[in-house]
């Protein structure tokens, strides 16, 4: 009996100072900064910035191989905390960045080639034919961006849509990514308006294929200021640099151009405000 | 040496250490979503087995054991033999936090690799059951070795076959009810169905 206890003590003994010694002999050094950057991380572990979560970014940071505003999601507070801790002067300013599913097109004005009775994916979707949307460039609407987004950020519409909530949105891209048919796009979260077609098909087949798709007629091209929006093999396109005027929007026929207005509340900021009369 | 052969493929395929003794089930169930992180673990059990198979081996024939029943040199010569089940969880948590302490300074690249599953596998029951099963099965250090890698390679089977098949699971429409850890509970009992198989492949 007794020699059990002692000989179990002893072992315990012997195995935490043996543990206390490796402790001190193997120690790693690491710097406390990367610590203190790791906790001014947002901590979502998204890896938007395309590290192994927030510490393989903290770790970068602090070795000098990322820079301070390297983090996607945290805003002016995370980059202003990071620079404290490495001594570097911040300057503002970052434009924040949200995504845009750039497609306008849901099951009321965009026709179907086939019935998808698939796997709810719109990777596998896409494999077959592209999907089953007549448009070949529109959202497939099974949520993969959805689900992709560590934020919660994107809604899967009642009409067959992906909709970014842009209050939500930290800019990460994971959705970018994750979209097979790569309409997602990033945007200056501070841009309203916003033409929501991706299709390159020439004007009628466009038409045909869905009642909101950019028909390349051109006139928002001709009405905004010069540059501002440029035809690219028959789409048009925003060039976000510009502050495009709201009218703009009223000129598209197509009623393809919307101006959005992310201050509200996250519900309303998903209703489009599509500028009355526009046309068609 | 056939020994040693039949003792790897006893415990690879006969008697796997998951699919056969149903030893390590918490691994197998929760770290084998992805073919990936499967490998990772089946690789921390690999490196922590054979070793804890080996520690526990010098500790029990060389700490525990009477002086009486064995002819070489015993530290304390009273019958310990009963405490063998505590003291392999302390020599196996032990070892397990010197080895992680040892890889983070000398070898940063297999710290990474292993990761979190090191410390996962502290107490597993897999460990400890290749420990005791040693002991019960009066083994010799190489014999004890040997079974220590062949139950860790078993176990990498099981999981890399396991993890493969859930991750197609994953892509088929299955019954809603069904879906995540219950179907993964019945395709591991068909797994261990197959395997029920080898059984008579080699008598040890």
């Amino acid at each position: 009996m007794l020699s059990a206890v002692i000989a179990l003590s002893v072992l315990a003994l012997l195995a935490s100072f043996g543990l206390a010694i490796a402790a001190r002999v193997f120690a790693v050094e690491t710097d406390p900064r990367i610590e203190l950057v790791e906790e001014a991380l947002p901590g979502a572990n998204c890896g938007g910035c395309g590290y192994p979560g927030c510490a393989g970014l903290a770790k970068a940071i602090v070795e000098g191989k990322a820079k301070v505003e390297d983090c996607p999601v945290g805003g002016e507070e995370t980059r202003k905390a990071i620079s404290e801790i490495m001594g570097i002067s911040f300057e503002g300013g970052q434009v924040r960045m949200v995504a845009l599913v750039n497609c306008k097109g849901d099951d009321q004005v965009a026709s179907k080639r086939f019935f998808y009775n698939g796997i709810h994916d719109c990777a596998s979707a896409a494999l077959i034919f592209g999907g089953d949307k007549s448009c070949s460039y529109g959202c497939l609407g099974l949520g993969t961006c959805a689900e992709a987004c560590p934020f919660g950020a994107i809604m899967m519409l009642e009409s067959g849509l992906a909709e970014v909530e842009p209050d939500k949105c930290t800019g990460c891209g994971q959705c970018v990514d994750a979209c097979p048919k790569g309409i997602i796009k990033m945007v200056p979260a501070e841009r309203r308006l916003h033409i929501l077609c991706s299709s390159h098909d020439k004007g009628a087949a466009a038409r045909k294929a869905c009642k909101t798709a950019c028909i390349a007629c051109q006139k928002c091209v001709k009405s905004a200021p010069e540059g501002s929006i440029v035809m690219d093999d028959f789409l048009a396109v925003v060039n976000y640099d510009f502050d495009i005027p709201y009218e703009v929007a009223e000129e598209c026929p197509m009623n393809t151009i919307v101006v959005r207005d992310p201050g509200d509340d996250a519900r309303s900021g998903c209703e489009e405000k599509t500028a009355a009369g526009g046309g068609a | 040496m056939p020994k040693l052969l039949l003792i790897i493929i006893s415990a690879v395929l006969v008697n796997n250490f998951v699919l056969q003794r149903f030893l390590g089930i918490c691994p197998f169930m929760g770290v084998s979503k992805k073919v990936s992180t499967a490998l990772g673990m089946s690789g921390a059990v690999l490196f922590v087995m054979t070793m804890a198979s080996v520690a526990t081996w010098l500790i029990y024939h060389f700490v525990l054991v009477s002086a009486d029943s064995v002819d070489h040199f015993v530290l304390i010569g009273a019958d310990l033999t009963y405490l063998k089940t505590v003291t392999f969880i302390l020599v196996i948590a032990s070892l397990v936090q010197l080895v992680e302490l040892v890889l983070q300074k000398l070898s940063p690249a297999l710290y990474q690799a292993l990761g979190i599953f090191l410390p996962l596998i502290t107490t597993n029951c897999a460990v400890l059951g290749v420990a005791v099963l040693n002991i019960q099965k009066d083994y010799s250090l190489l014999e004890t070795t040997i079974f220590g890698i062949g139950a860790a390679l078993g176990f990498g089977l099981a999981m890399i076959l396991f993890s493969g098949l859930r991750e197609r699971i994953d892509l088929c429409d299955t019954p809603r009810s069904f879906r995540g850890t219950a179907i993964g509970l019945v395709t591991a009992g068909l797994l261990s169905l197959a395997f029920m198989g080898f059984t008579g492949l080699v008598k040890l």
